[in-house]
């Protein structure tokens, strides 16, 4: 008897810290669908469809989604681009000042995101530089480099140069070796580091507060709206990230079983 | 050839390393500097070399430090014992099923912080779904408030920061090889024993990456103590008055001198617990 309690003891643990872990998600999703009066949406009032077809007919919320997907992109694209040079350059040359540079990468990752948000507005302030789209920028593309190098370099740590020299020994200069033989393996790994980087920027609400001026992103209209009470609309473009997020997620473990597994995405936890 | 040779790496290196020279760097040199300044923000500031700023911060906000530093280590305990028997489980007897019950883990966090943590404020407002329904049976006082106390910010700070716990005890978990385990009962070692003296140790670098990784972001948080812990003073961490401080009050030095102060406070005790457990390659 205490073997067969002690067998369920770990799984029912697992199941109920599960549950935990998506109570705030099926409150969101069910309270998606209520039609509150006034601002309190804290109790059941009557089911609705209007919060998923009003929020796209109004720019309070359609202008910060747009601003926060055009700085995701683009600081993506720009974290990528850098942080895959830096793995490049960490894995496969020897020069002076490794150390300088590791650290430099490292540190950003441990320190508090209030002090990179922080240090940053001392930047601005500093210099008078008007805060805005082009600081956020700045600050997304700053604090995701760190991320893409420590992703793409895992995968490059075990990368097997053969494949390089067999392409060398078939005649194919540098760059053709790297474009047709480099890039497409290292790549499953630079994709998992842009996704990581566009979930880390699309989320961002600390450092992005200190170097937003006027400029609404996103996250920061959700927590301003919230100071009166969640609105509907909020838990409808929740539920329907996680729903993106959630075909996203199934679609991989299908391809995945299909047998392109290696090198999948790595799920990340946005904060 | 060879000068070009020479050059790549430097060359490969120097957009991504300018940008985290000009846009971290210099903005943390910047903020010491800043704490040593006095003026105003409609004045501009001098730099006066005001050392006398940190002990003024330090006694004035000495308190914040005190609980934003047992908050976090209260989280980081709970986060590793709730943490560690999912991760046990899903690498233990997940079996073919292991990839998908880590998404399953993490998918919530796939929803915005700020959404999710507002939600739980919903859930466990005064007459939200869990206490005002216990309000209604009668079963606890109606004046009860669950809300702007201590223990809702740590709940809130261990629900948030759970995954930060549970990933790297899982690949810390997974690695092990399941014949060390086998030896050790092959050598008459129960099961517990097993486990405390093979199991456990092999996975202690997951311990230490996930103490570190959910520790330092809950130092410095002030989400939490904004939402759910209702903006009350009796909760508000550090991170809440370097926010206030430089974003409302605009006193950039005491603010600046805080960021300090917390950046170092942070790597000290970090330093300490790694050499403690004396756990390396923590970088890589």
């Amino acid at each position: 008897m205490g073997a067969r309690i002690g067998r369920w003891l770990l799984p029912g643990f697992t199941g109920l810290v599960v549950a935990f872990l998506f109570a705030p998600i099926v409150v969101m999703i069910i309270f998606s669908f209520n039609s509150p009066r006034g601002h309190q949406n804290i109790t059941w009032q009557g089911f609705t469809l209007d919060n998923y077809l009003t929020i796209w007919s109004r720019p309070d919320i359609t202008d910060p989604m747009v601003t926060s997907l055009m700085i995701a992109i683009v600081s993506t694209i720009a974290a990528t681009t850098f942080g895959t040079m830096i793995a490049l350059a960490l894995t496969r040359y020897q020069f002076s000042g490794r150390g300088a540079i590791n650290l430099l990468i490292f540190i950003p990752m441990t320190a508090p995101e209030i002090i990179l948000g922080a240090s940053l507005l001392t930047l601005w302030v500093s210099y008078g530089v008007a805060r805005g789209f082009l600081t956020i920028l700045v600050a997304h593309i700053m604090f995701n480099i760190s991320y893409v190098v420590v992703t793409v370099r895992a995968r490059l740590i075990g990368f097997n140069r053969s494949l390089e020299e067999a392409g060398m020994d078939l005649y194919a200069n540098e760059r053709t070796v790297f474009w047709r033989v480099t890039f497409p393996l290292i790549f499953p790994g630079i994709l998992a580091a842009g996704l990581l980087a566009f979930a880390l920027s699309i989320d961002d609400y600390v450092i992005t507060l200190f170097s937003a001026g006027h400029t609404v992103t996103f996250p920061l209209w959700v927590y301003g709206a919230s100071r009166i009470g969640i609105p509907p609309e909020v838990n409808a473009l929740g539920t329907l990230f996680f729903l993106i997020a959630f075909v996203f997620i199934a679609v991989q473990v299908w391809a995945g079983r299909r047998g392109a597994g290696e090198g999948a995405p790595v799920p990340v936890a946005s904060r | 050839m060879p000068v070009r040779r020479r050059l790549t790496p430097y060359l490969l290196l120097l957009p991504g390393a300018a940008w985290l020279l000009v846009f971290f760097a210099v903005p943390m040199a910047l903020m010491l500097v800043m704490s040593l300044q006095q003026g105003s923000l409609t004045e501009g500031y001098h730099l006066t070399w005001n050392w006398g700023i940190y002990p003024e911060v330090a006694s004035k906000y000495g308190n914040l430090f005190v609980r934003s530093i047992s908050f976090a280590l209260i989280t980081t305990l709970l986060t590793a014992a709730i943490g560690y028997p999912v991760a046990y489980t899903i690498a233990f007897h997940g079996g073919r099923l292991k990839n998908a019950l880590l998404l399953v883990v993490i998918m919530p966090f796939f929803v915005s912080f700020v959404i999710r943590t507002l939600n739980w404020k919903m859930v466990l407002a005064d007459n939200g779904l869990v206490f005002g329904t216990l309000k209604d049976l009668g079963w606890i006082d109606p004046a009860f408030r669950f809300l702007a106390t201590p223990g809702a910010v740590v709940f809130g700070l261990t629900y948030n920061f759970l995954p930060f716990m549970v990933l790297p005890l899982y690949v810390a978990l997974e690695k092990i090889d399941q014949r060390l385990v086998e030896a050790a009962a092959d050598l008459y070692a129960n099961r517990a024993r097993a486990f405390l003296r093979v199991t456990f140790p092999l996975s202690l670098p997951g311990v230490v990456a996930g103490s570190l990784l959910t520790f330092i972001p809950a130092v410095g948080d002030f989400i939490n103590a904004d939402i759910i812990g209702a903006r009350s003073p009796d909760v508000a961490m550090v991170g809440n008055v370097i926010q206030r401080l430089f974003l409302n009050v605009n006193d950039f030095p005491s603010a600046a001198a805080l960021g300090f102060l917390l950046v170092a406070g942070t790597m000290l005790l970090v330093g300490v617990y790694t050499s403690l457990v004396g756990s390396e390659r923590l970088t890589s």
